[in-house]
């Protein structure tokens, strides 16, 4: 079944739709978890949309195998270079969401609760 | 209601940007040049089948240097966030122990997990994965025998030599490709060997082991450390 519109489009609609997604729980919840699982739909939202960016119409994965030979590589694969960007992109993301969980226990041990209200020190 | 207000209004002006992109948006029909450069010549200069693997690990590998230090940074510092935390309070309930159906599963399911971790590192040059993808997959094998295991430990002093060994190989590979090939973390001072055999592609399965180790346990440390 087709309905027209390119794979790649329809991927980058649902990865801007999730990064959307992401920013409105952001902004809208105030526990500290919530905020932390929308900041991780954002990215994911984000490396979708890279990896879409990187399709050729009609390519299949930058393999070289019995369905991919060399000779033909350059007219029938997709671009690689998204696809190693959001290898980095996925593990910056990771650490980066290690290390706000950290802060997340540590606030939580300051004050036994993840609200974001109870932390007005930094707010003018 | 006005914080909300806002909220929606910013996601709409953001949402329209994503649409402008979108509708501008048009598939490739062609590599690139950098690309077609990319998919053409990793096969032919390095011997990998599997382009990513090979932009990741020589022509991007000082930046893959940098990511496992990033991860190896990170460690270190939720050790040093959580540590001082609330170290007394943790004796308080203790833990209760997984049941039959996770400690049965965890049994069946972990010889499988840690071989097809293993297989995804080692055959990074071959097929899709690599170090990266490993070594998330034994991590989360990790992730299991700590679900399933609550009052096991595991030996962060053992992982962290282990992950210190490995990055300490992994620059001296890096050094060795300066001295006898084209630049730092060049893997041609191997030889290619025979295209799409497991053992092929210079220097770069060795590459990645090390960085399926490296990764591996430096997940397993960041896993355990939240775990305390």
């Amino acid at each position: 079944m087709s309905i027209g519109v390119p794979v790649s489009t329809i991927l980058m609609i649902t990865g801007f739709g999730l990064a959307l997604t992401g920013l409105w729980g952001m902004l809208t919840h105030r526990n500290i978890m919530r905020i932390i699982i929308c900041f991780v739909l954002m990215g994911t939202g984000f490396n979708i949309v890279m990896v879409a960016g990187g399709y050729v119409t009609g390519a299949t994965a930058p393999i070289i195998d019995r369905a991919l030979g060399a000779a033909e590589a350059g007219a029938r694969a997709i671009d690689p270079v998204p696809s190693a960007l959001v290898v980095t992109a996925i593990v910056i993301g990771f650490s980066v969401t290690a290390v706000m969980l950290a802060f997340a226990i540590r606030l939580y041990a300051a004050k036994k609760t993840l609200s974001i209200d109870a932390f007005t020190e930094s707010k003018w | 209601m006005m914080k909300r207000a806002f909220a929606a209004l910013a996601v709409v002006l953001v949402g329209l940007v994503f649409l402008h992109i979108v509708g501008d948006y048009a598939e490739l029909q062609a590599l690139r040049p950098l690309a077609h450069y990319y998919v053409t010549q990793v096969p032919a200069q390095l011997g990998a089948p599997n382009v990513v693997t090979g932009i990741l690990i020589s022509w991007r590998g000082f930046d893959t240097l940098g990511e496992v230090a990033v991860l190896f940074m990170v460690a270190a510092s939720i050790g040093l966030l959580l540590q001082q935390g609330d170290g007394r309070e943790t004796a308080s309930p203790p833990r209760r122990p997984a049941s039959e159906l996770v400690a049965t599963g965890a049994m069946v399911l972990l010889p499988l997990i840690f071989t097809f971790g293993a297989y995804v590192i080692v055959n990074g040059h071959l097929s899709a994965g690599g170090g990266f993808q490993g070594g998330a997959i034994v991590a989360s094998g990790v992730m299991l025998m700590l679900v399933a295991n609550p009052a096991a430990r595991l030996n962060t002093a053992l992982l962290g030599a282990v992950e210190s060994a490995a990055g300490v190989l992994y620059v001296c590979l890096g050094v060795l490709g300066l001295a006898l090939a084209g630049g730092f973390l060049d893997p041609r001072f191997l030889p290619k060997g025979q295209f799409g055999a497991f053992i092929s592609a210079g220097a770069i399965p060795l590459i990645s082991a090390l960085l399926g180790v490296k990764v591996g346990a430096e997940l397993s440390v960041i896993i355990d450390r939240f775990r305390s």
